[in-house]
């Protein structure tokens, strides 16, 4: 494309990029973490847990329809959502803490746009060849064989588009029957959706759309700018050292060269088409496969590796002052990471401290409003509360209401005589409970009074409580 | 890319403004196609939805969708997935709703609705009622607060034009008491339940509250629900508790109406509304 052709053009199409297959220490790290988090995400809707009679067995269960969240031995209400709260909460610090201290691994290794794309360059370079293959048949006419392997890649892609829809679905109702229902055709029409939409994103994100997600949807690496500082270690390559770049073969006085050879194996693994020699770039995963191919060129050729590198910002200004890099954990063991990794424990401590003190039982009163009291034939003033009961066992409890106070007040329950009510199991019930203020309790005649209301589970002797007010009739 | 070619300026627009050049970054094609496809759905959208605003309401769309035809087909949804328990409430005597779990939750929500669609405005949305219209919550009924009560209530109404209407009538006492006479009674009247009164002026009022008051609200003034009669020995007072509200009401009278609701409600609705009404808190 020519110079004066682009000043008319406000739209570029996309440049295709053909990365070339490389091997080394982090593209090793990268098979390993793909494999970890495409079976993680595969086969957990599969784990079973046995949880007892009336409850699903399936190890992670978002039931939206019965408002559970299950993760193996937890159940998860919906009044307790703050645990995902926190758990995002714990994301996100745990994302700035890595982002801090070694800019955007998140992108290069375990974020899904990252592991699928690989997953789908694999079938891609499987079905069509390497790199140059590659280019080959993209520029070729379309011929029979040209079909023919795409048609065999996109069949593929499909399948596992498929597959990633399909195992998302299974997160959300039991998978084994889901399963029979989606092949016998039974299942429900959202599931069949959910797996249309999905497979037709994975396939358009993970086959065709793939660097331009990061580069054009991803709101991340613009964020990431306020989250890297100078001692962020990122991919980086050593200009002070290789340049001025050229091949050895062809240059009339190899001694002034630096170690780049111009060999371009940098530039043909990249996943999104750049080239790390013109410095950090917004396209940048840090997937640090040009790191793997410039350290092979680099023992090829008979020069130290580390040409390109995981560097930081402070470690290019010493090493040009004729400095070392300082070792990795003076770069991640600083306060700002430090600072990070201790809120991320102690918000994770919070979370699971709070997960083990929760009862089994819970109550939430609610003083009703409108009235806020009500004058009796007898004079006394009566309150009416709205009392949420939670039985979060597997069986039936019965529970019962009581309360303490300071003044005199009586107590009693909408729709029975006694003082409890059966909660069914699992399952939560909303009662009226109303609280007499005998003319002469002082109560009756008081603004507020304020007592405490408790639950009693009859058969585990669990109990909690909740302060609420008594409303008088004095304004 | 090996044919990447060396990159020494980047690619400008050739705008300058004050000497500040703008690159020229261009967005991807597909991002393009995306626009256009987006302008395609919008007249395709427009076609066949409402969209274009006339000076009556707006082009009706070759779908003929609303709004409002959604919302009635909604009502429909509801209203026939009720139309069994609906049914069944119709059919069941008032009294055994209650001891149908389903039913009664059923007929309890129910009530709720029609309560604030038809009641609330004279009740409240609380049900506590106001001055002149009784407070439904409290353990004070003029005539009976069982469930079968309240239905008969709402039903035919007080002092309404249904020929079952429950019907009442005090006697304005002004004309046939003096003024000494009427407060003598209203001071009288007010010691029954230990308000604050005149206690000179009260006992004076034994003999005249004996002579023309008994009959209905009864030696103690406990009242007679029968004839909708309210007790005066308790705490609650329907236009006021003090001597003005009470020397007012025995001499003028007060006669306060309610509609009979069975010529508007279905019989399952008054069912719903009486449920409801009666778990309040004051239920008998």
């Amino acid at each position: 494309m020519s110079s004066s052709d682009q000043k008319d053009q406000l739209y570029a199409a996309r440049e295709p990029v053909f990365p070339r297959r490389v091997s080394g220490k982090f593209r090793s790290l990268k098979w390993w973490i793909m494999g970890l988090t495409l079976a993680v995400y595969y086969l957990t809707p599969w784990l079973r847990w046995d949880r007892g009679p009336n409850l699903p067995d399936q190890a992670v269960l978002v039931d939206l329809a019965g408002r559970r969240f299950f993760f193996f031995w937890i159940e998860i209400w919906p009044h307790e959502f703050y645990f995902i709260a926190g758990l995002l909460i714990m994301a996100g610090l745990g994302l700035f803490l890595f982002t801090s201290a070694l800019g955007r691994v998140w992108c290069g290794y375990a974020c899904p746009q990252t592991v699928w794309t690989d997953l789908f360059i694999l079938v891609e370079r499987w079905v069509e060849g390497d790199r140059n293959a590659r280019i080959r048949l993209w520029n070729s006419k379309w011929n029979i064989r040209k079909w023919r392997l795409r048609f065999t890649k996109w069949i593929i892609w499909g399948l596992i588009g498929v597959a990633t829809g399909g195992a998302w679905v299974f997160y959300f109702t039991d998978a084994p029957v889901l399963l029979v229902d989606l092949f016998t055709l039974n299942a429900h029409r959202v599931a069949y959706t959910t797996i249309a939409v999905l497979t037709l994103f994975t396939v358009m994100f993970g086959g065709f759309a793939r660097e331009q997600v990061c580069i054009y949807m991803c709101p991340w690496p613009r964020i990431q700018a306020a989250m890297v500082d100078e001692e962020t270690l990122t991919v980086a390559y050593r200009d002070w050292r290789g340049e001025p770049r050229g091949k050895l073969s062809k240059a009339a006085n190899p001694d002034q060269l630096g170690d780049c050879i111009d060999c371009m194996a940098c530039v043909n693994v990249c996943p999104v088409g750049i080239d790390i020699r013109e410095g950090q770039q917004l396209e940048c995963i840090t997937c640090a496969l040009c790191i793997d191919a410039c350290d092979d060129i680099m023992d090829k050729i008979g020069k130290p590796r580390g040409l390109i590198d995981y560097l930081a910002l402070t470690d290019e200004t010493a090493e040009r002052a004729g400095g070392q890099p300082k070792k990795i954990w003076k770069h991640v063991l600083r306060p700002r990471t430090i600072l990070y990794t201790t809120l991320w424990s102690l918000i994770g401590f919070g979370l699971v401290f709070a997960l083990f003190i929760r009862p089994d039982i819970d109550m939430s009163v609610a003083p009703v409003r409108n009235p806020t009291f009500v004058m009796l034939s007898d004079g006394s003033i009566r309150n009416a509360y709205d009392v949420r009961l939670r039985n979060k066992n597997g069986d039936d409890r019965p529970f019962r209401i009581s309360l303490t106070t300071d003044v005199i007040l009586r107590i009693e329950l909408e729709g029975t005589p006694d003082l409890s009510v059966n909660v069914p199991a699992d399952s939560t019930l909303l009662q009226r409970v109303y609280v007499t203020a005998p003319v002469g309790s002082g109560a009756d005649k008081l603004d507020r009074t304020g007592f405490r209301l408790w639950v009693e589970d009859l058969i585990s002797d669990e109990r909690t409580y909740d302060d609420t007010v008594f409303n008088g009739s004095a304004r | 890319m090996a044919q990447k070619p060396e990159k020494k300026q980047p690619e400008t627009t050739g705008h300058s403004w004050d000497g500040i050049e703008e690159y020229n970054n261009p967005l991807p094609r597909w991002w393009l196609w995306s626009f256009y496809a987006c302008i395609i759905w919008a007249v395709a959208y427009a076609i066949a939805y409402p969209a274009i605003p006339l000076i009556k309401g707006a082009t009706p769309g070759l779908l003929g969708w609303s709004t409002r035809g959604e919302v009635k087909a909604d009502i429909q949804k509801f209203t026939d997935a009720n139309a069994e328990i609906e049914a069944k409430l119709s059919e069941t005597d008032i009294t055994l709703v209650s001891a149908d779990t389903e039913l009664q939750s059923y007929a309890v929500n129910a009530g709720a609705a029609v309560f604030r669609s038809n009641c609330s405005q004279c009740h409240g949305s609380g049900a506590q009622g106001a001055k002149g219209y009784p407070n439904l919550l409290d353990n004070d009924w003029l005539w009976g607060g069982d469930i079968e009560a309240i239905a008969q209530t709402v039903r035919y109404g007080v002092r309404s034009t249904s020929d079952e209407t429950r019907y009442s009538e005090m006697p304005a006492f002004g004309e046939f008491l003096e003024k000494e006479e009427i407060a003598q009674v209203a001071n009288y009247a007010l010691s029954l339940s230990n308000s604050e009164h005149d206690a000179g002026l009260a006992s004076s009022g034994a003999a005249i509250f004996e002579d023309n008051c008994v009959s209905c609200h009864k030696e103690d003034g406990t009242g007679d629900r029968e004839q909708g009669a309210p007790n005066l020995a308790d705490a609650i007072w329907l236009f006021g508790g003090d001597i003005e509200s009470v020397t007012q009401t025995i001499t003028s009278a007060r006669n306060a109406v309610m509609p009979n609701w069975g010529g508007r409600l279905t019989g399952a609705q008054v069912k719903a509304v009486s449920a409801f009404v009666h778990q309040l808190g004051g239920g008998e």
